[in-house]
């Protein structure tokens, strides 16, 4: 009797007896992130979810990630098979108005500047020794693009998913802190002075029918071009097709809401059930990190520089701070731009043209993954 | 394939087929623009 009161007792203490060091950090990391969401406002919609996971996954003996736990179940209904970044990403193309972007689709080269730091960290994470999937993967946090970098890891690299995820959104939240720096240091008081306010007005509005063929010609051309990316393409561009037909406006409301709502939640608590102690605490995770913020610090260099290209071509009608909204961290960094500029010109308005530029970075984004992967796929590189 | 061959490849392609992908998004947005004007009716 009193040896099976002792068992039941030592039942009791096992999970403290099995807690090691790196659970109790990533408590405390996952407490972090419960605070910078609730009491910050970084994110809360991911972090809220994230840090709770992180905190979970971390209490021995649950097993909440082993074969049958309620976290492993999740992870393998839609992180494993890469469903749950693809339904977020109908859920953004429902809320994104494309509209400024058609109305000047020169501005769409911005989008495409904005993810050279995609490649350039690829090329740095491979100097520095990394795999070249691993390379890839990290690369892809460049595209300042949650849904593709889950997309990416989940696929080709899911030992890394934790790290590349939490990097990812992080650094998305930080974009109205990385960007200005680099905007000022790279333009001339008379370049973010340039006033874009009467070119506004000058642009025609877009049809509806233009409007509504766009979401499909997208979906055709990027299928077309880089097959292995199509679902990330083909989900951002259905959502838009749906907001812009008009026709399934309860489809519509579903998508941004409910689903969106339901697949986050999902979402937020697999990746903190990734960021097991063990496994995350290591050498590679800090520096998946360093090579985040350098990848959108680079994203942010070359939409600027490619935006200075844009106003010298132009004769000085384009103000190279927008080149800056050209990565995909939608709204922010167009935000970030409309700041800039009324800080060094008071009437000069350049919001419109950044959610331009910024919207082209979403497609940009998704489309620079999907050659990306093609091209590995040409290279023999991936199946 | 070694690992400098790949970065530049990926460097190279990646980088030009997205800014070429994109312009010739663009390029087909003009057209779609001219093919389907807007009309004022519409803004009505």
């Amino acid at each position: 009797m009193f040896e099976a009161i002792m068992n039941g007792l030592s039942g009791l203490g096992a999970g403290v007896a099995h807690l090691q060091g790196s659970n109790l950090v990533m408590i405390a990391v996952g407490g972090v992130l419960l605070y910078l969401a609730i009491k910050k406002d970084v994110e809360p919609l991911l972090l809220v979810p994230i840090g709770f996971g992180a905190i979970l996954v971390n209490i021995p003996l649950a097993n909440l990630m082993g074969e049958g736990g309620f976290l492993r179940t999740i992870y393998n209904m839609g992180i494993a098979n890469e469903l749950f970044p693809l339904l977020i990403f109908i859920g953004i193309g429902a809320m994104t108005d494309f509209g400024p972007l058609l109305e000047n689709p020169k501005i769409f080269l911005l989008g495409a500047a904005g993810q050279f730091g995609i490649f350039l960290t690829i090329g740095l994470a491979l100097l520095f020794g990394f795999d070249k999937l691993d390379a890839v993967t990290i690369g892809v946090i460049g595209a300042c693009d949650g849904p593709t970098a889950i997309f990416v890891a989940s696929r080709y690299a899911p030992h890394l998913l934790a790290a590349v995820s939490v990097a990812a959104y992080s650094y998305m939240s930080l974009v109205p802190i990385i960007q200005p720096p680099i905007m000022r240091l790279l333009t001339t008081e008379k370049e973010r002075a340039i006033n874009m306010t009467e070119r506004a007005k000058k642009t025609a509005p877009v049809s509806k029918n233009a409007r509504i063929i766009f979401p499909i010609m997208v979906t055709i051309f990027g299928g077309l071009v880089a097959p292995q990316g199509l679902p990330l393409i083909a989900t951002i561009m259905l959502g838009n097709l749906m907001r812009e037909c008009g026709v399934v406006s309860r489809l519509t409301k579903a998508t941004e809401n409910e689903i969106a709502n339901v697949v986050t939640l999902f979402l937020g608590i697999s990746i903190g059930a990734t960021m097991d102690g063990v496994a995350f605490l290591t050498t590679q995770t800090l520096m998946i990190l360093m090579f985040g913020f350098v990848a959108i610090c680079l994203d942010t260099v070359c939409g600027v520089l490619f935006g200075k290209l844009m106003c010298f071509l132009t004769g000085g009608r384009i103000n190279p701070l927008i080149g800056a909204a050209g990565i995909s961290a939608y709204p922010m960094a167009a935000r970030v731009v409309q700041k800039e500029g009324l800080k060094h010109n008071p009437s000069n308005y350049l919001l419109m043209h950044a959610v331009g530029a910024n919207t082209g970075g979403q497609i940009g984004s998704v489309m620079a993954a999907a050659i990306m992967l093609s091209v590995l796929k040409g290279m023999g590189i991936i199946p | 394939m070694d690992t400098l061959t790949f970065g530049l490849t990926l460097l190279v392609v990646g980088m030009g087929g997205t800014l070429v992908a994109l312009a010739t998004l663009a390029l087909l947005m003009e057209l779609l623009k001219k093919i389907f004007p807007h009309h004022n009716s519409e803004a009505k």
